[in-house]
């Protein structure tokens, strides 16, 4: 750098040439350069430091491989229908992808809010700092696209097989609107929480519990009654289950009974209805969080 | 004209803090405006209500006539803000985050690159546009900061401590650039602690301590109110206190002399204040001889903004910095400034 050297005289010119100003945009205009800006940005962090992308990869596989090895001398016929283990476990697994990616949506805001970063959007006159948001939400879907894909054809590669296109696409539904629902409220963490430490915290003790406590690693019939309730009320297992029955039903409809909780059965339709209702309480939730910081 | 910023009565607390108790000053167009105190005094605070980034408890802020307040948004338009502590995403090369910056702001595509280009060369940054921010040093992440703000042309550009942390160098060319930006008529409102910083560059100040102003006027206004000129002597490079008391008790006696304080900071030398007298530099000096003590220096000056200062509060501007380091709470006030 150039500590030696005079830096050059800089010579500001700002006469008050008239920028010509465009006829307004309008909002929509505003806020959708603001995102687009706001989500490049993201993806420009992630290009240059992908390794958030690879652990997010890794580190599922590593529970495919691993785990799925585990049970493998299992009898057949143990894990409900499925053939092997390994075919059980894909569904938790990509589900487990999914939401530990979603659940880490908050960090880069809460770095922002840290690093002072956050100021600098919020100083701009911005059509709507949801903005904010919706970038964030962008790009974690996004990321959680890749990630649940390399999973999806890892776990085709170890045997899981693969459901049929419009499963695929059911899969994909089920999996955005769990990605929706924990983004928001990762996000809503991120700006409640006094500092990293914190929602990191909250991070760690919500991963693994939550997917302890679901049908993800065993089903339900290996459980005693308490912890049939908790996995029947966790919404992860609304996302596993109903992922399960498409990797192994090609005639599926949405009255097909995905889950038999101790309470009643689920259907197909039910599960999808119950993570409409998680992204919409999620975004009611955070709605006075944000507010607070964005008013 | 209306002015650029009107701040009236302006309150801000925080918790049992009351960092901003009545604060009122007005910057004209085109005038670069030093906001001059103490760490601590509100500077900062204040600047974050014009800035929108806090909401005041009480008072009126205007931008261009906008209610700042009541209208932030259309108020952040015409501001443009280069905080103390320098944000900038360190993944990011300087022109992406003026890219960024574009966006935000709502330049159109078109216009924003041409504005870009131009930010980058007026400001001298051509060589370290294209590589990341984290490779930057203090001096040009501040010119690139200040390139942000002057993206979208705003009416007022707001600085808090420009130069905290800069070396000699680039506080010297950030300077000039201020003066440049005065020159072609962007309103400059700055806070500092430096006075050499206010001295140097703002038409006009406000003097804030604990939240309130204590003096507005021109640098020069200010000091004629404070009166008499101010005479640094050094009897000796080291000189020991029986011998500075003897000098101080000697000179009071001049009907001229006002005041007399030891500096014990500064190996004893005296501080004194004067009526303005051509003469009073020779007449010291012979006194001195006359009672067998020598005269290592002596400087005779206007007063400067820190005589201002303790004019006004009784303590210097570094006795108040002192003072003030040692009762803050850095946690509580990293979290103020978190959204």
């Amino acid at each position: 750098m150039s500590s030696t050297v005079t830096p050059s005289k800089p010579n500001v010119s700002l006469k008050p040439e008239a920028m010509q100003v465009s006829p307004a945009p309008g909002f929509f205009g505003e806020l959708v350069q603001e995102t687009l800006a706001l989500t490049r940005r993201l993806f420009i962090q992630l290009q240059r430091r992908p390794s958030t992308l690879i652990a997010g990869v890794i580190q599922p596989l590593i529970w495919l491989v691993l785990f799925g090895a585990l049970f493998q001398n299992a009898p057949k016929g143990l894990f409900g229908d499925t053939v092997n283990y390994g075919q059980f476990l894909a569904a938790g697994v990509i589900v487990f992808t999914a939401f530990s990616g979603a659940l880490n949506a908050g960090l880069p805001v809460m770095f922002d809010r840290e690093f002072g970063f956050l100021n600098r959007l919020l100083v701009a006159p911005l059509a709507s700092r949801y903005s904010i948001v919706f970038a964030s939400a962008i790009f974690i879907i996004t990321l959680s696209a890749i990630q649940t894909s390399a999973i999806i054809a890892a776990s085709a590669f170890l045997g899981a097989g693969w459901p049929d296109p419009l499963g695929l696409g059911l899969i994909s539904l089920i999996l955005l609107l769990l990605v929706l629902g924990v983004t928001a409220l990762s996000l809503g963490l991120a700006f409640a929480l006094p500092g990293h430490i914190e929602l990191i915290a909250v991070i760690f003790v919500t991963n693994l519990p939550l997917l302890f406590a679901s049908t993800a690693l065993a089903p339900l019939s290996f459980m005693p009654r308490w912890l049939q309730m908790i996995a029947t009320l966790n919404p992860l297992s609304y996302a596993i289950e109903p992922i399960r029955y498409l990797y192994l039903n090609s005639d599926w409809a949405l009255n097909s009974v995905v889950m038999q909780a101790p309470w009643g059965a689920v259907t197909l339709g039910g599960a999808l209805l119950v993570l409409l209702v998680l992204d919409v309480v999620a975004f009611f939730i955070i709605q006075p969080l944000l507010r607070r910081t964005f008013a | 004209m209306a002015p650029a910023v009107l701040i009236e009565k302006l309150q801000k607390r925080y918790g049992k803090v009351e960092a901003v108790k009545d604060v009122s000053f007005q910057v004209e167009p085109g005038e670069i405006f030093g906001l001059l105190g103490p760490n601590g005094a509100g500077k900062t605070t204040t600047i974050r209500c014009i800035c929108t980034l806090a909401t005041p408890d009480a008072g009126k802020i205007e931008v261009s006539s906008i209610n700042a307040i009541a209208n932030p948004k259309a108020a952040r338009q015409k501001l443009g803000y280069v905080a103390q502590e320098v944000a900038l995403d360190k993944v990011l090369t300087g022109r992406e985050l003026l890219q960024l910056q574009a966006a935000l702001y709502h330049i159109p595509g078109k216009f924003a690159k041409e504005r870009i280009d131009k930010m980058i060369s007026s400001l001298g940054l051509q060589e370290y546009a294209d590589q990341k921010t984290g490779t930057y040093s203090g001096g040009i992440r501040k010119r690139l900061d200040l390139a942000a703000g002057l993206l979208h042309k705003p009416d007022v550009l707001v600085l808090d401590e420009p130069t905290v942390g800069l070396d000699i160098e680039s506080r010297v060319v950030m300077w000039d650039i201020l003066r440049q930006l005065r020159d072609a008529g962007t309103t400059v409102l700055l806070t500092s602690h430096y006075l050499e910083e206010v001295d140097a560059l703002a038409s006009s100040v406000a003097i804030i301590d604990k939240g309130v102003v204590i003096a507005a006027g021109t640098p020069s206004e200010l000091k004629d109110r404070v009166g008499g000129d101010r005479i640094t002597l050094r009897i000796r490079e080291f000189c020991p206190l029986e011998e500075a008391e003897k000098a101080k008790d000697m000179l009071k006696s001049f009907p001229f002399v006002q005041e007399a304080i030891i500096n014990v900071a500064q190996g004893n030398s005296l501080n004194l204040v004067v009526t303005p007298q051509s003469d009073a530099l020779i007449t010291i000096q012979q006194a001195l001889q006359a009672a067998g003590l020598p005269t290592f220096g002596i400087a005779q000056s206007r007063p400067s903004l820190d005589d201002v200062y303790l004019a006004a509060t009784g303590r210097t501007l570094m006795d108040a910095e002192l003072a003030a380091a040692g009762s803050r709470d850095p946690k509580a006030e990293r979290k103020q400034n978190m959204k």
